[in-house]
């Protein structure tokens, strides 16, 4: 049978198969954060182990760690304790640590890049669902719950049963103003919260093998809110040429070696999908979400759909509506805004910081937004320095924060008020998500600038030169 | 760590008739910040379940003392979102020991595993009879019987299986883990290891 691009990396990971059972899934690269991590040690320190690879284990701080002032202490006692942990956890086991102030401190999925952990044909888990933005280098890459993150650091193995497979292909022309970002919005609102689940995502089609690397985990980040396990894209040149010479990648002839293995990366002629789509990217507009989940999304031009018209509880769909104040029938454009969050390891990249600085150069912030630019490393923070992006974003009345994951799940100070609306980069439109009470609409770098600049939903194509 | 077995559940059980009820509503992320497992069950629901200060919502299910229960009765899609176990710990501390949907998220489901919270998938007919019932007769008792892998509305006789892989509901019969079960092949995995590229 031909073989598809996850069947290859997924099979020559399996130490073992249990007949009708899970496979025993051997993984090459763990990251470990501070949240989901402490339990899991605590179950090695009760079974009196260590673990298993520390070379293979890399420790980052985000998900609670302030964007301001992280020279001084951690205010917040909880936040410093869990901190504390994991640094002192992964001291004990030798794994590499890049804590709070260290250079290459950053959110786990855009320092996994930065740095050549992340590589082509590998198995990649995290205690973190967006992990599937691994995938975009052709590895195999998901979220995973404390149990498994236990099981990975005694055992470096998890057991779950192979995923289904579906692709996703996408082919024409993105419109101007239309970003990987919109891509994955409007595949989200065609498939519902749940419409892969169970399923392992290939993205496929000109749209993805033209997008950035960038743009491409974008993508495959987004995946986990259709309810995929993960999504990827095979390897090709721009995968080759932006992990090169990166700090853990392989050199020379391990280099040469990894490639030979790395072209073989892709998925078979014929082979067979149990599920596929296909959308024709001309039509893709700016997108922008209207209720509380990350399918409720539509082009930025559209109203929202009248409950009749929703596959799915009305009563459900009414909910998410009065939570976000917002009537069926209603245009998104002109609606005002109260914040604006710039960041995430779904848009807190370079090439995000670009987009957001093209938009709002030789504009200035509106006065009824409040706007959180918070960068996804140190390394983009040092890029938008030194690009000069920064003194553009100042000269507009932007401030730029330190890296985490800040306002996407607002563990940290970084809170939306109760009632307040905030156009986000991030990922998830949940209630409360962004602090209790706040209504967050998802969308891209460039919708919130627009947002940012004009302090209501404007579509950016309106504001583009 | 190991847990609780379950072979056989009989209770009463609370229904939750809302569509993709997600991770960040089951325990939001402020609580997220334990180094230990402990007390999750307090903040199950919570903003769902407690006004800003703290004074319960008499309208939220959770709170009304006609329901209880060690069947979470949820709408389609339970568990959307985060991979965050805390939201299994959660349903799991507050006293819950199967969660019954028409439909489940990935990993949420997986984690419940992975912790002794048995997740029963039914079809929504189904799941719809066992609703009804349940508002209609707050005192209903559902049962659970994993070895049949069958779930019977005792007032009605109304019954419908379920499916579980045998390695899973092995593990549920008996209150396995999978790390006891990784660290017996360890020889294996770490052959395997060294034949690894990376």
């Amino acid at each position: 049978m031909k073989k598809t691009l996850f069947d290859k990396v997924w099979d020559s990971h399996v130490v073992r198969s249990i007949e009708n059972g899970p496979d025993v899934l051997f993984i090459d690269r763990h990251m470990v954060h501070e949240v989901t991590s402490p339990v899991a040690f605590l179950g090695l320190k009760n079974r009196n182990i260590k673990v298993l690879y520390p070379e293979r284990t890399f420790a980052t701080a985000d998900h609670n760690t302030p964007t301001l002032n992280q020279h001084l202490p951690v205010e917040d006692p909880l936040s410093a304790k869990q901190l504390k942990a994991l640094e002192e956890n992964a001291h004990a086991h030798g794994i590499s640590y890049w804590g709070l102030g260290h250079e290459k401190n950053g959110i786990v999925h855009v320092v996994g890049p930065e740095y050549g952990i992340t590589q082509p044909g590998a198995t990649i888990v995290c205690g973190d669902s967006h992990t599937s933005t691994h995938g975009a280098f052709g590895a195999i890459a998901f979220g995973i719950g404390t149990s498994e993150v236990e099981m990975v650091l005694s055992t470096q193995c998890i057991m779950q049963p192979k995923a289904k497979k579906m692709r996703i292909n996408v082919t024409g022309s993105l419109q101007k103003g239309v970003t990987s970002k919109d891509v994955a919005l409007f595949i989200i609102s065609k498939l519902s919260t749940s419409g892969a689940t169970g399923y392992f995502v290939e993205y496929a089609g000109n749209v993805f093998s033209e997008m950035s690397m960038e743009g491409r985990m974008t993508v495959c980040n987004l995946s986990i809110e259709m309810g995929a396990r993960g999504g990827m894209m095979a390897p090709d040149q721009k995968t080759f040429d932006y992990i090169k010479d990166r700090e853990f990648t392989p050199k020379g002839i391990a280099w040469d070696k990894a490639m030979t293995y790395w072209k073989t990366l892709y998925t078979e002629a014929n082979a067979i999908f149990d599920k596929e789509y296909s959308f024709d990217g001309d039509n893709i507009e700016p997108m922008i979400t209207y209720g509380t989940n990350p399918g409720m999304g539509m082009g930025i031009s559209k109203d929202i759909p009248m409950a009749k018209d929703i596959e799915g509880g009305v009563s459900t769909y009414q909910k998410s509506l009065a939570y976000m104040n917002y009537n069926e029938g209603d245009s998104m454009l002109g609606k005002t805004i109260d914040y604006v969050f710039l960041g995430s390891c779904t848009n807190g990249r370079i090439e995000d910081f670009r987009a957001f600085t093209s938009l709002v150069k030789g504009r200035k912030k509106a006065d009824n937004v409040t706007a959180w630019l918070v960068p996804g490393s140190h390394q983009v923070e040092k890029a938008i320095k030194e690009e000069g992006l920064l003194a553009i974003l100042e000269e507009a009345g932007f401030v730029l924060r330190e890296p985490g994951c800040s306002a996407c799940l607002a563990m940290n100070d970084d809170k939306v008020p109760a009632g307040k609306y905030a156009v986000s980069t991030s990922n998830r439109n949940f209630e409360g998500r962004q602090g209790p009470g706040s209504r967050t609409l998802l969308a891209s770098p460039l919708v919130a600038a627009a947002a940012a600049v004009t302090g209501k939903v404007t579509d950016p194509r309106t504001l583009l030169s | 760590m190991a847990y609780d077995s379950f072979i056989e559940l009989t209770t009463t059980a609370v229904p939750l008739p809302i569509e993709n009820v997600d991770t960040d509503q089951i325990i939001p992320a402020r609580f997220l910040k334990a180094t230990e497992r402990t007390g999750f069950g307090d903040n199950l629901f919570r903003d769902w379940r407690y006004h800003t200060d703290n004074s319960p919502k008499n309208d939220f299910v959770l709170n009304n003392p006609t329901y209880s229960g060690k069947i979470l009765l949820g709408g389609k899609n339970f568990g959307s979102g985060s991979s965050r176990e805390h939201a299994a710990w959660a349903v799991y501390d507050y006293g819950f020991r199967c969660v019954v949907s028409s439909f489940f998220a990935d990993i949420f489901k997986n984690n419940c595993l992975n912790i002794g919270v048995l997740p029963v998938q039914v079809s929504p007919a189904f799941l719809n009879v066992l609703m009804e019932e349940v508002f209609s007769n707050p005192k209903a008792e559902i049962k659970i019987d994993l070895k049949a892998q069958t779930i019977t509305l005792i007032s009605t006789g109304a019954k419908e299986s379920f499916d579980i892989n045998d390695y899973k509901k092995d593990n549920m019969l008996h209150g396995f883990d999978d790390i006891d079960y990784l660290i017996n092949i360890q020889k294996e995995i770490t052959v395997f290891a060294a034949n690894t590229p990376l």
